[in-house]
């Protein structure tokens, strides 16, 4: 299985790590001498990653902090391993899972998918990880299941930013089943070839590259199969604000700011913001919401 | 030693604290330039220069209580901070809308749109004449109008407090606890203050 799913680029296509680097500061010096040089193929398409160094200090992980470098600074104190998820709901084999035990049972691939933040701001990542839909098929979903809800573990020795109620801990995600089943919906353990660091969502984490980043549900513990629409930690905190659904959608605005635009991190003081693109481009989802009218369904 | 500071304000020239006010501001972009702020350098100016400008409205706020209920004579620092937040504002509003917006028509979209920003900028906007009038010249030509006009520092610096609530994301406790310093601050100008100020000159 798996594969199902193919990116117009391959790893070859990826920039060495240390010729990025390298290469981002000509750029930068470029650019401070005010030279126009022109980006490569990649960033024409969007999909030039960001560096390792940018994913894992930028990073939104409220469980450990509300600031950007938070995450950074304290997840190393997250134990990762062993490390269990509990699979339960409508499901034919409910249990405890050891991630030991599953991960070796899956495709693992490098998945190079734009993130884009509710924020407003974008990066491209190279993921590393599995279908969701093959844990799925692993664990059996049970006919009448129409929701898939992610639970974040909730340790508040080991994460400071639960001990104060900036979220209704857990940190609760959820997908459509159709949603969860789509080959671009990834179960990641790992970035640019490495062990998923804790900063980013360690050992395993969401990943749906037409949502808002925040419904990406980080270090999951718990995955419950389920016939009714799961609560989700940010539309309890401001619905408003934050919907079930929350593709990403430039059309309608966040109610404190656009979502028509974003800021490319990684792209220097001087960055001009880009269009954001309808489910950020990954337009082979539409016809999962055929008929639904995005503007109510947020 | 209370002496020693009220002696040490009176000896500092103005020009000093002015210069020594703009310097992280400087420093700020200096880092930018060098792309030393992260992957995020706008976010972090823009930030930084919000927090800042806050705590000098809020350190403004504090010199008149602070006379009143201690032998501390601030009163000198009042302009050089008030003024220095104002350019903090000032910068913060031009990061944004240079830096982080960029385009005209969303600039104005925000600005009238998006409650956060509407509420920053009626703070700015009434820090404005405040900072242009804050000369000696301005205030004999203003005469006693001068201190009605200056009374509205409190609703921008309140505005400017709520302005950091409203862009916080979830229920975060750093922003509340400095509407609620503000919110002191302000009250303490119609609160009897003597008790305070006995109690601290007996002791």
């Amino acid at each position: 299985m798996a594969n199902r799913w193919r990116n117009t680029l391959t790893s070859d296509d990826v920039t060495p790590e240390a010729m990025f680097l390298n290469r981002r500061q000509m750029m930068a010096g470029a650019a401070a001498l005010g030279l126009g040089l022109s980006g490569s193929p990649l960033r024409a398409a969007g999909l030039e990653p960001n560096s390792f160094e940018d994913i894992t200090s930028y990073n939104n992980y409220y469980e450990f902090g509300t600031g950007k470098d938070d995450p950074s600074r304290n997840a190393g104190q997250l134990t990762t391993d062993p490390w269990t998820i509990k699979i339960d709901g409508m499901v034919q084999k409910p249990g405890n899972y050891a991630l030991s035990d599953l991960v070796p049972q899956m495709t693992i691939e490098e998945r190079i998918y734009r993130l884009r933040c509710v924020e407003a701001w974008s990066m491209v990542v190279p993921w590393n990880g599995f279908e969701l839909a093959d844990l799925l098929d692993l664990v059996g979903v049970k006919s009448g299941a129409k929701y898939v809800a992610f639970e974040t573990v909730l340790r508040p020795e080991e994460m400071p930013g639960t001990r104060f109620p900036v979220l209704d801990w857990p940190y609760r995600e959820g997908l459509r089943l159709d949603e969860a089943r789509h080959p671009l919906t990834l179960l990641a353990t790992g970035i640019y070839g490495k062990p998923m660091p804790n900063q980013n969502g360690a050992p395993i984490r969401l990943v749906v590259p037409w949502k808002y980043g925040f419904k990406y549900a980080k270090s999951i513990s718990r995955i419950t199969l389920t016939d009714k629409q799961p609560p989700t930690s940010w539309n309890m905190a401001n619905a408003r604000e934050y919907g079930f659904y929350s593709n990403v959608n430039p059309e309608v605005a966040h109610p404190r700011w656009s979502q028509a635009t974003e800021r490319r991190i990684g792209a220097g003081l001087f960055a001009k913001r880009e269009p954001t693109l309808m489910f950020n481009g990954y337009d082979e989802v539409a016809s999962l919401y055929q008929g639904m009218d995005l503007r109510k369904n947020f | 030693m209370i002496d020693l500071v009220n002696r040490s304000v009176r000896a500092i020239p103005n020009w000093v604290i002015y210069v020594a006010g703009a310097v992280p501001v400087i420093w700020l972009y200096v880092r930018g330039f060098q792309n030393a702020l992260g992957p995020d350098p706008v976010d972090v100016i823009e930030r930084n220069l919000g927090l800042w400008a806050l705590w000098l409205l809020i350190a403004g706020l504090c010199v008149t209580p602070l006379q009143r209920t201690t032998p501390l004579r601030l009163i000198k620092l009042r302009r050089p901070i008030g003024v220095l937040a104002f350019f903090y504002v000032l910068v913060h509003f031009l990061t944004w809308l240079v830096l982080d917006v960029q385009i005209p028509s969303q600039i104005i979209a925000d600005i009238i749109k998006r409650p956060y920003v509407t509420v920053g900028m009626v703070s700015l906007v009434l820090l404005l004449p405040l900072a242009v009038t804050s000369n000696n010249w301005s205030i004999r030509k203003l005469g006693g109008r001068w201190r009605k006009l200056h009374q509205l520092v409190y609703p921008a610096v309140a505005l400017a407090g709520v302005h950091m609530v409203m862009q916080a994301k979830g229920f975060q406790l750093e922003p509340l606890v400095y509407l609620a310093v503000i919110a002191l601050l302000i009250a303490m100008r119609w609160m009897p203050l003597s008790a305070f100020r006995q109690a601290f000159v007996k002791r």
